[in-house]
């Protein structure tokens, strides 16, 4: 394998398992600031367990995001030296301002959210949970924004020629503000939310078919219901408003997406299939002119379809985009489908009966982890063969200082470790949720009694 | 070029990044210094007090790095984009480091069987000495220069980053770090584990003071085109001056136990080195050894004017909130460590 394939499967592997994190993270974050705030209005005991329990699974998660993080701000160094060059001008303030205005806002108050129970006011603790929440919210940002520049490049101009070439920032808001950044930005934002909801919905769920923990499970499930119900509804639009943005500006992803060829016929909206992108056929169910409709409100309108484009301005692997992104829809569509069951139960006041539905939400947790996982598969492979759309071709970005040897003993580097912290990361997650929030509060107390006694009684001496 | 107050967006990008590097071994230099020792205490209790006295902070000390790595892709594109690449695999390594510490900081005490706890102390151990000994070995091909050709391409081979300089100067990190982690340790500890911390910090300066002047040896000896500038301009003598004082500094509290003035001096130490390797290099930043011409220089390496510009703003924005929440958050964690139900 040549250094190319190697470090695009070693960049892929790494943000994707950085990926599972993040949004975790992010909607964690949220159900703890709610979970906080009720216990600070309502003062009930309960909200509290449920927000120290909680800080806990994301302690967890926090910590393997960073560190699995900071591998990625290296690796376009690394891997992707000439990428570097070209982009570091645009591409680099985005990743600087995340660094100053998120990442130490979100890792500053983590200690005092992890550790400040006993030393701060409680007031000071939401504080503390909000700037954390709100940390990740502004990451998020960043580096969408960094990536929807990949996609949609705006605010530069290119100076230089060849292997001198380079963008550079003429307007950094029209950076910022690129065409697809508000959507892409509120639809990586809202799958975090879905991510950190479903979480709290399987592992209460579980209790509640193991008639552990019930009444706070009860209220947690509720509260997780319907930031999940909110969110899954909402994320089609901010789903449909980013398959416009494709559509307008990367036509060529849109016909990978939706497996369209013929550049005179309007586009089939297709729920499943396959793409065989030797004979142009795609086959499997779907609404005619479908697409069509979507983004022009006609049945019979034409769509650019890939024959419009030239062979080495087309994605790779049509079938792999085809199906990631068929992935996420049909993902999307389960979960709202879902939580309106649920949510039709609950106003019958029968939620807590449905044993097979708390079952199917225990599973369901994996749903938005899916679905994350295959929308940017199919956004970034949908991408190719450009790293920078339509500036800088993947193939021409590497490292040239690397050779092949290098990056496969990092890929096995990263395999080993990456399996080894799933494993971990697992483990260790199941162990805390078989423990429960309850004894959050008492078993782990107990080693560190005698500790803390020896500190006050070595502090009262004399 | 824009400038302000006198100076180019270019030196004082550089400054900004030198500044960020600079903080970002001060506090990450005690908690990997804190690592480094971390062996040489016995019982699991000594070991958990020693964890949790990084505990609230490494994460927030980790930051540092992360806007270090930014400043420099943003700032200076074109150093970074070599750098990294050409250190390759030291760059990995790192990496590999960062992943193992941090995990075994988190998991460490969330079983309670012996073999799990004395397992990830020494990969917290093992990876705190692997980071600071490589953040030394960077520094010392940086300040040695590597072989670039005249697109800035690193033109060597794949190993050449371990030789005798690099070494010599992870090793002197390695001590710098663990003098300095010693010292923080001693502020947080009390009874025989302060005392055991007090002993190791001994030796640890020890250690420093020898490698340091070795290290001061071998560049005078063999890399002379570093103190080209202080021959141009004695005046810059008054650093390295500054430094051995402050270094000189340190023992003295040290025997006086006075901790909290000896991390100020042993903080100040690295920022001083720090300043004389900035002094030494500017306005080049990565020298070529194969033809001096090929040199990545503050100005062939900087992002655009309008860029630097902007980013200038982020930084005079961003770097108060910043120092305000480090400021919070060790002043809530402020004294000897106090274990309770949230601890690692």
């Amino acid at each position: 394998m040549d250094v190319e394939i190697l470090s695009r499967i070693q960049f892929a592997f790494t943000i994707a398992f950085h990926y599972i994190y993040p949004p975790l993270s992010i909607g964690l974050g949220l159900l703890l600031v709610i979970f906080e705030g009720l216990y600070l209005k309502t003062g009930d005991k309960q909200y509290e367990q449920l927000t120290r329990f909680w800080i806990k699974v994301f302690a967890l998660t926090f910590g393997i995001g960073v560190a699995t993080g900071i591998v990625m701000e290296f690796e376009f160094g690394t891997n992707w030296a000439t990428y570097s060059r070209y982009v570091g001008d645009v591409f680099g303030s985005a990743l600087a301002a995340e660094g100053i205005f998120a990442f130490a806002l979100e890792s500053g108050f983590l200690g005092i959210l992890l550790f400040g129970w006993n030393r701060v006011s409680p007031l000071m603790h939401f504080l503390s949970t909000i700037g954390v929440f709100l940390g990740s919210m502004f990451s998020a940002i960043w580096i969408v924004v960094a990536n929807s520049w990949m996609q949609t490049p705006a605010g530069f101009h290119v100076v230089g020629e060849g292997m001198e070439a380079r963008a550079e920032i003429v307007d950094f808001w029209a950076m910022v503000f690129n065409p697809s950044s508000v959507d892409r930005i509120l639809h990586v934002w809202i799958g975090a939310f879905l991510a950190g909801a479903f979480l709290v919905l399987s592992v209460h769920a579980y209790y509640l078919l193991k008639s552990r923990y019930v009444e706070i499970s009860k209220k947690a499930f509720r509260i997780a219901l319907l930031v999940a119900t909110v969110f899954s509804f909402s994320q089609l639009l901010t789903g449909h408003r980013s398959a416009e943005i494709v559509a307008e500006h990367q036509p060529a992803k849109l016909a990978a997406m939706e497996g369209h060829f013929d550049s005179l016929a309007p586009a089939d909206l297709y729920l499943l299939g396959w793409v065989d992108p030797e004979t142009k056929q795609t086959t499997g169910i779907s609404i005619p002119g479908g697409v069509s409709f979507l983004t022009h409100f006609d049945f019979s309108h034409p769509v650019r379809g890939l024959d419009d484009f030239p062979k080495d301005e087309q994605p790779q692997a049509i079938n792999a985009v085809f199906q990631f992104y068929h992935i996420m829809i049909a993902i999307g569509m389960t979960l709202i489908g879902l939580t309106f069951l649920a949510c039709f139960y609950w106003w019958r006041g029968r939620l807590f009966e449905q044993k097979w539905l708390l079952r199917i939400f225990v599973l369901a947790v994996l749903l938005p982890q899916i679905a994350n996982q295959a929308g940017w598969f199919a956004a970034e492979m949908g991408r190719q063969p450009w790293v920078v759309y339509g500036l800088l071709r993947t193939s021409e970005a590497l490292s040239k200082a690397v050779v092949a040897e290098q990056v496969l003993f990092s890929l096995i580097m990263f395999t080993i470790v990456y399996v080894l912290l799933l494993a971990l990361f697992l483990y260790l997650l199941n162990k805390k949720i078989k423990h429960g929030p309850a004894d959050a509060a008492l078993a782990d107390h107990r080693p560190n009694q005698s500790e803390v006694g020896d500190v006050i009684a070595k502090q009262t001496k004399p | 070029m824009a400038s302000f107050l006198g100076i180019d967006y270019p030196t004082w990008w550089f400054l900004v990044v030198g500044a960020v590097f600079s903080g970002y071994a001060i506090l990450d230099g005690f908690d990997l210094g804190a690592g480094a020792l971390h062996l040489f205490f016995k019982k699991d209790k000594s070991r958990r007090i020693a964890l949790n006295a990084v505990g609230p902070v490494w994460d927030g000390n980790e930051v540092w790095l992360v806007i270090g790595g930014g400043t420099l892709f943003a700032g200076f594109p074109v150093l970074y984009a070599t750098l990294f690449s050409a250190l390759y695999v030291p760059f990995m390594v790192f990496l590999l480091g960062i992943i193992l510490r941090a995990i075994s900081i988190e998991f460490r005490s969330k079983e309670p069987m012996r073999w799990w706890r004395r397992g990830w102390d020494v990969v917290y151990s093992f990876s705190s000495i692997l980071l600071a000994v490589l953040l030394g070995v960077v520094l010392g091909n940086v300040l040695q220069g590597i072989p670039l050709d005249e697109t800035h391409e690193f033109s060597g081979s794949g190993w050449q980053f371990i030789n005798p300089y690099a070494l010599l100067l992870g090793g002197t990190t390695l001590a710098l770090m663990s003098m300095h982690g010693g010292i923080y340790l001693c502020l947080k500890t009390q009874g025989r584990l302060f005392e055991k911390v007090e002993r190791l910090l001994k030796v640890a300066i020890a250690a420093f003071v020898v490698l340091f002047a070795l290290v001061s040896l071998y560049t005078l000896l063999y890399i002379p085109h570093l103190s080209d500038d202080f021959r141009e301009q004695p005046v810059l003598f008054v650093i390295p001056v500054l430094a051995l004082l402050s270094i000189a500094n340190i023992p003295r509290l040290v025997s006086r136990r006075r901790f909290l003035i000896a991390f100020f001096f042993s903080s100040l130490t690295i920022s001083l080195l720090l300043i004389l390797v900035a002094i030494e290099l500017y306005p080049t930043l990565l020298i070529s050894t194969e033809d001096l011409a090929n040199s990545i220089t503050v100005y062939n390496a900087a992002a655009s004017e309008k860029s630097l510009g902007i980013m200038l703003i982020f930084v005079v924005i961003g770097v108060p909130l910043v120092l305000l929440y480090t400021f919070i958050v060790y002043r809530t964690f402020w004294g000897k460590v106090k274990m309770d139900e949230t601890s690692y």
